[in-house]
C-alpha cells in the first residue's frame, strides 16, 4: 500500500514563505497593471519575487476573474448580467445597446483597441440597477443617453 | 407606519461623511474611548447579551463566536468580510463607502475584545471606490491614534491591512476568503477545525460582515439593554435591507428586525411599479428560497422566515411582479451559481451545469416534461451535498420555484 509519507514535502524543494504569498493577489494586481492583463514575463516576475512556482501563480491567477490571461483594449466595459439589473430592463439589453454601438460581442475588443466588451456577474448596484464599470468607474441607473455620454467620455480620453 | 431613526445609516446621508473629522463630529470613537476602559470579557458579555446576530447570511450569534476564541492563543486575527457579492445585496458597499469609520471602530472593539492585534480587510476587487475608502480611513485612523501601537494609550495594539479579492463570489464564505487572504485559490475548508479555532495561518481567526461590525460601536455605547429591545424574540436590532427589483423606490433601508415584508417594500420602497401585483419574492439573497406574494405579511427576521421556509440572509428582498417569467429568473440565478462554483465538489460543479443547460434548454421552448423533472432531481441531488453552502444556496431557488411556480415552466414546452 501507499505510503503517504513519501508525498509530503520533497526532499530539496523549497517551503513556500507564507507572508509572501499572502502578496499574491497584490502582487498580481501590479503585474496587470503593466499591459492590461498577464503576461507570461509578468506570471514569471510575480513566482521569482514571491518564491512560488511559475504554476502555482498561474493556477491562482486563473482562479480569480478580475485577472485576465489575455490583451483587452483600453477602456474594459463590464455589464452587469446580474438579476435586479435584468428586471430593470438592464443585463442584455445593455449589453445588446453597447454591443451594436461599438460592433462588437461581449468577449471582444474594438479594431482601434479603445473597448472590450465584457458581461460581468452582480456589481452590488441592483438599488441603482441597471450598472455596468469602466475600469474602475461604476456607472449605475443606466439608460441609452447615458450610456452614449460615457462612451463618448472615454472616447475622448487619450 | 412608525419612523425610525437610522442607526446604523444615520452618517451616510451627511456631506463628507466618509471624512474622519465628519465621523468625529458626530460622535465618532466615543464607543472605542468607552471600550478600551472595559475589560474584553465584559465587552464580549455585553456583545452577547445585547443578541447581535452576523449579517453576513448565516445569521451566527457574534458574542458567541468570540467567546470561542482561546485567550491562551498567542495569536490572533481578525477578518473583516467586505466580499459583498450575493446578488441583491448592496448595503455593504454603502457603508464602506460612505461610512467607512462606523465599520473600523467596531474593527477595533471587536479586535480588543478577542484580543487581536492584526486585522485583515477583505475586501471584493471590483469594489474600487471602497478600496480606497478602506485605505484612507485606516490611514487617517493611524494619524488619530486608533491604530497602531498603545491606542488612546490602553496598551492595546492594532495593525490593520486592506487586502483586494479579485472576482470570486464563493470568497465570501469564511474559509476561502482566508484562503484567498494566504494568496491561494479561495476554496472553501473543511469545517471543523472552524476559524475560531483555527483560521488564517493555523491561528485563531475572527471572520465578520462589515455590516455586523458597524453595529458594535453601538452595543458598547448606549448599551445591550438598549440594543436587545429593538426587533424581535429572537433576531435583535436594526438591519439593513437592500430591496431591489420591481419596486418604485428601490435602495436601503435601514428597519427593525422583524418589520413586516409588506410595510418594507409598499411602504418603504414606494410599492410595486405600475401598480402590478406581486408575483414572487426573494427574501434575502439569490441563495435563499424564493417566496409568493401570500406570504407578504411575514416579519423579516431569522426565526420567521425560517418558519415560512426560507430564510433571512443577507436581508436583500429582490420584489418580481407578476409579468416575471420565473423560468428566465432561475436560469439567471443558476447561471450566477455555475459561473461562481470553486469546483471541488461534484454535485454542485456537474450538477450544476446538467440544470443550467436544462433551463436554457426549457427557456429557449426547447424542453420537455421529463426535463422539469430532471431539473428537480438534480437540485435535489445537490442540496445538502456539498462541502460549502454554495451548491444548496444553487439549489434552493430552483426547488421552491418549481413548488411555487411550476406552471411557468410547464408553459415553456405547452405553448411551443
Amino acid at each position: 500500500m501507499s505510503d503517504m509519507k513519501t508525498f509530503q514535502k520533497p526532499v530539496g524543494c523549497a517551503i513556500t514563505d507564507p507572508a509572501k504569498q499572502s502578496m499574491m493577489l497584490s502582487a498580481l494586481y501590479i503585474a496587470q497593471e503593466q499591459k492590461g492583463y498577464l503576461t507570461k514575463e509578468a506570471i514569471s516576475q510575480v513566482a521569482r519575487r514571491l518564491g512560488i512556482s511559475e504554476g502555482e501563480v498561474y493556477s491562482t491567477a486563473s482562479y480569480y476573474t478580475l485577472f485576465r490571461m489575455k490583451p483587452v483594449g483600453r477602456n474594459v466595459i463590464q455589464v452587469c448580467e446580474g438579476l435586479s439589473c435584468y428586471l430593470n430592463d438592464g443585463a442584455e439589453r445593455v449589453v445588446e445597446y453597447v454591443s451594436a454601438k461599438l460592433g462588437i460581442k461581449p468577449g471582444e475588443t474594438t479594431s482601434d483597441g479603445m473597448f472590450t466588451l465584457e458581461t460581468v456577474q452582480c456589481l452590488a448596484a441592483c438599488g441603482t440597477a441597471p450598472a455596468m464599470r469602466v475600469n474602475d468607474q461604476l456607472y449605475e441607473n443606466l439608460t441609452p443617453a447615458s450610456i452614449d455620454d460615457i462612451l463618448e467620455r472615454y472616447k475622448g480620453e487619450v | 407606519m412608525v419612523k425610525w431613526q437610522p442607526v446604523l445609516l444615520a452618517n451616510v446621508h451627511r456631506p463628507n461623511s466618509e471624512k474622519i473629522a465628519t465621523y468625529l463630529d458626530h460622535g465618532g470613537y466615543e464607543s472605542l474611548r468607552k471600550a478600551l476602559k472595559m475589560s474584553p470579557e465584559e465587552i464580549i458579555s455585553e456583545v452577547k447579551a445585547s443578541g447581535l446576530r452576523g449579517r453576513g447570511g448565516a445569521g451566527f450569534p457574534t458574542g458567541v463566536k468570540w467567546s470561542f476564541i482561546s485567550k491562551d492563543a498567542p495569536v490572533k486575527y481578525l477578518a473583516v468580510n467586505t466580499d459583498e457579492g450575493e446578488p441583491g445585496t448592496f448595503k455593504d458597499r454603502l457603508i464602506v463607502e460612505r461610512d467607512p469609520h462606523s465599520i473600523l471602530e467596531g474593527v477595533i472593539i471587536s479586535a480588543y475584545a478577542v484580543g487581536a492585534n492584526r486585522a485583515f480587510v477583505y475586501i471584493r476587487g471590483e469594489f474600487f471606490l471602497g478600496v480606497k475608502r478602506w485605505i484612507k480611513a485606516i490611514s487617517d485612523a493611524y494619524q488619530h491614534g486608533f491604530l497602531g501601537k498603545d491606542i488612546l494609550g490602553s496598551g492595546f495594539d492594532l495593525d490593520v491591512t486592506v487586502h483586494r479579492g479579485a472576482g470570486a463570489y464563493i470568497c465570501g464564505e469564511e474559509t476561502a476568503m482566508i484562503e484567498s487572504l494566504e494568496g491561494k485559490r479561495g476554496i472553501p475548508r473543511s469545517k471543523p477545525p472552524y476559524p475560531a479555532q483555527k483560521g488564517l495561518w493555523e491561528k485563531p481567526t475572527i471572520v465578520q460582515n462589515v455590516e455586523t461590525l458597524s453595529n458594535i460601536p453601538h452595543i458598547i455605547l448606549n448599551g445591550a439593554k438598549w440594543y436587545s429591545g429593538i426587533g424581535t424574540e429572537k433576531s435583535k436590532g436594526m438591519k439593513i435591507f437592500c430591496v431591489s427589483g420591481h419596486v418604485n423606490s428601490p435602495g436601503n433601508f435601514e428597519l427593525p428586525l422583524g418589520t413586516p415584508l409588506r410595510e418594507i417594500i409598499y411602504e418603504h420602497a414606494g410599492g410595486i411599479r405600475m401598480g402590478h401585483d406581486i408575483k414572487a419574492i426573494i427574501p434575502g439573497g439569490s441563495s435563499t428560497p424564493i417566496i409568493s406574494a401570500e406570504r407578504i405579511a411575514v416579519p423579516m427576521a431569522f426565526e420567521t422566515l425560517q418558519a415560512a421556509g426560507t430564510a433571512l440572509g443577507t436581508g436583500a428582498i429582490i420584489v418580481m411582479d407578476e409579468t416575471t417569467d420565473m423560468v428566465e429568473v432561475i436560469r439567471r440565478t443558476t447561471r450566477f451559481f455555475v459561473h461562481e462554483s470553486c469546483g471541488k465538489c461534484l454535485p454542485c460543479r456537474l450538477g450544476g451545469k446538467q440544470m443550467l443547460n436544462l433551463l436554457e434548454n426549457l427557456s429557449a421552448g426547447k424542453g420537455s416534461m421529463k426535463d422539469i423533472d430532471d431539473l428537480e432531481y438534480l437540485a435535489k441531488g445537490i442540496y445538502g451535498k456539498t462541502f460549502c453552502p454554495l451548491g444548496t444556496g444553487m439549489a434552493e431557488p430552483v426547488l421552491s420555484a418549481l413548488r411555487l411556480f411550476r406552471d411557468d415552466f410547464e408553459k415553456k414546452i405547452t405553448t411551443h
